[in-house]
């Protein structure tokens, strides 16, 4: 699989934020999104996963599942939580689960592998920020899509758990995914990089 | 004991533990003298036959309604003013015990118009008042149920009790003189027109008697919320001990 | 399908566990009915007379209580972007949680008629009639308000546009939901002429509802 970006531009407001963006990032792979704030990291992230518009250029998509596009095979981790505060912690994993991929299977697994599974049955309105986050990526763990896009996603993270996010990195682009990682930090693995603001 | 004592929730939950099951029976004892009294002892009305006695308990209903906003809003003040612990959750659990005595007070009140004036209910100033009573009830019930921080919530609706407390009497005598404009000819007077000493005997030891169930149920309730508190707080505690 | 099974779960369980929920917009409609005779007068021919106006009235605006907090609440959290992104078509998810609201806010106002008819003095018949009127109607009120809900979600300051938007679209809903219970009480038209065109109104609303919904979602996106 293999995603390219040729010549991206992005107006907002009628404000240029960047033009002729290319990237190539195939299966295994991994692209660090980097620049000042305001730069448009994560409108980069918002056109790929289809909740921007594309105001110039194109993005391709070989490989992966022809009756898909690419927002439908790829998992989003942006700035908020998408979590309910009414709902418990396995309930919005499950909820999640059982939308975006193929039922509330992976969700016990997936809340283990971030460290939550102890407080499952909390409401999610008691988690601190850290957690909200470690909730959000077993998102990604349990429901199996190739893409990943990451918008600062070590963001209220501890040592710790930025250690199992990296780990669960690896692991996705060894079974063959791929992401695009927005960043500040460095991203603890190898990775292409992209610098934005530079224009 | 003095109220400052009574402040911290083991004193509370010791002291309610002692007193509420001479309550209970006090309670039922009342109810049993009063529902005698008012059975048997008191007469059946000349024009309404037996249809009237719906009074015994539609008549203390109303007064513990008003009653449980009275202490609603004392609870209020307490909140407000003098930040005692527990003015708050007796206010949260004072607002349904009130709003169904009020409900009661409106069922009875048709079921006693069904008869009486052939139609479940009329636009008359008392059930009015009542209503909006009600209403208000669960306006404030609403209230608690929306803000999940116990403490937030108890300041909004010790705010809320309080300006429904000086807005009642306004309220009732906005309706009382709506009533007049439209209503001018037939005035209905649920109550009767005098009060006999057979009548009034059974009406205060009915009322007697609901208010030891208000007490009863209040403080039962009381002991509940605070239950209830305290396995907020533990998993709260549970949420934020659970970093490995 | 079973993502569209999970997003009808999630909404019927959070309407029931946040704020009051159900209850909320039954409440809404109890007093906006008892809000009527201090304006009116307690006149129980006269309030019988209007009461199926006044119900259709009450349940319009108890409707669109809840509408505005439809998308907005996910727009705010950021479900509505993986909302975006699943695999479900974006029609049969909006249609999903419109399902939702009116199981949660339409339904028990429907529930609540007899009561509130009581209240009103009207007749057996009238109760009867206004019911049914809104238990057809209901989901039509719901999928316009969708419509506007969608248009609105990512105005910050909403307020009243959402009803501004959805109250004219309702309009015909209306006519002929209390003409169809007038008709039943009074006649001279049968009942079954004008329940029939609310009835094809609804039909009509709940197909174009949740594609005009979606597609306002779509062009809503930056």
């Amino acid at each position: 699989m293999r995603i390219s970006a040729s010549n991206l531009g992005c107006v907002r407001g009628s404000r240029e934020i960047f033009r002729n963006v290319n990237f190539n990032v195939a299966s295994g792979q991994a692209l660090a999104v980097l620049g000042p704030n305001g730069a448009g990291k994560s409108s980069l992230l918002r056109m790929v996963a289809g909740l921007l518009r594309i105001d110039s250029g194109g993005l391709g998509l070989e490989g992966g599942d022809d009756e898909l596009t690419i927002p439908e095979q790829a998992h989003y981790l942006g700035h908020q939580d998408a979590l309910k505060p009414a709902l418990s912690v396995a309930e919005n994993l499950g909820f999640w689960a059982g939308y975006l991929g193929n039922g509330r299977a992976g969700v016990t697994e997936a809340l283990e592998a971030v460290g939550l599974g102890a407080i499952r049955d909390l409401p999610a309105g008691y988690l601190s920020a850290g957690q909200r986050r470690r909730l959000s990526i077993a998102r990604l763990v349990s429901v199996p899509r190739p893409i990943w896009l990451l918008d600062e996603a070590a963001a209220a993270l501890d040592q710790a758990a930025q250690g199992r996010l990296i780990d669960l990195m690896r692991r996705h682009l060894a079974g063959g995914g791929l992401i695009l990682a927005a960043t500040h930090a460095p991203l603890g693995l190898d990775a292409q990089e992209l610098r934005l603001g530079a224009v | 004991m003095r109220l400052s004592e009574l402040a911290n929730p083991s004193h509370f939950n010791a002291l309610t533990e002692r007193v509420l099951p001479w309550l209970v029976v006090a309670t039922m004892l009342a109810f049993a003298l009063g529902l005698y009294q008012a059975l048997f002892v008191a007469p059946d009305d000349y024009q309404q036959g037996a249809t009237v006695k719906i009074m015994f308990i539609h008549v203390p209903s109303a007064w513990l309604g008003m009653m449980g906003w009275a202490l609603m809003s004392a609870s209020a003040l307490g909140t407000l003013v003098w930040r005692h612990p527990l003015a708050d959750v007796a206010m949260k659990t004072a607002a349904p015990i009130g709003a169904a005595f009020t409900l009661i007070c409106l069922v009875t009140g048709a079921l006693w118009g069904r008869p009486t004036w052939g139609t479940y209910w009329v636009w008359d100033a008392r059930l009015t008042s009542v209503l909006i009573l009600f209403l208000m009830y669960l306006g404030v019930i609403a209230l608690w149920r929306t803000v999940e921080d116990p403490s937030r919530a108890a300041r909004a609706a010790a705010v809320l009790t309080l300006v429904g407390a000086v807005n009642l009497p306004i309220i009732k005598f906005s309706v009382d003189w709506w009533n007049t404009l439209h209503q001018p000819a037939s005035v209905l007077r649920l109550g009767g027109s005098t009060i006999y000493p057979t009548i009034l005997v059974p009406l205060l030891i009915m009322a007697v008697a609901f208010t030891l169930l208000f007490v009863t149920l209040h403080l039962s309730a009381m002991r509940n919320e605070l239950l209830r508190r305290r396995v907020r707080t533990l998993r709260l505690m549970r949420a934020a001990a659970a970093n490995p | 399908m079973a993502a569209l099974m999970a997003l009808l779960r999630r909404d019927m369980r959070l309407a029931v566990r946040v704020g009051g929920g159900a209850l909320m917009g039954v409440l809404f409609f109890l007093i906006v009915v008892a809000m009527v005779p201090f304006a009116l007068g307690p006149d129980l021919a006269l309030l019988a007379r209007t009461g199926p106006a006044i119900l259709w009235l009450g349940a319009l605006l108890a409707s669109l209580l809840a509408l505005d907090r439809l998308f907005a609440a996910d727009h705010e959290d950021g479900s509505l972007d993986l909302i975006l992104m699943g695999r479900a078509p974006l029609e049969l998810a909006v249609a999903a949680k419109a399902l939702a609201h009116w199981l949660t806010t339409g339904l028990p106002l429907v529930i609540a008629v007899p009561l509130l008819g009581l209240f009103l003095n009207l007749s057996p018949t009238a109760i009867v009639a206004v019911a049914l009127t809104l238990l057809v109607g209901t989901p039509a009120l719901t999928c316009i308000g969708l419509v506007g809900a969608a248009i609105a979600v990512a105005l910050r300051r909403g307020g009243l546009l959402v009803p501004v938007l959805v109250l004219p679209l309702a309009v015909p809903v209306l006519i002929f939901g209390v003409a169809a219970s007038n008709a039943a009480v009074k006649g001279p038209m049968p009942f079954g002429t004008p329940f029939t065109v609310l009835v094809a109104l609804t039909l009509f609303g709940v197909v174009l509802g949740p594609f005009a919904a979606a597609a306002a979602l779509r062009h809503g996106l930056d």
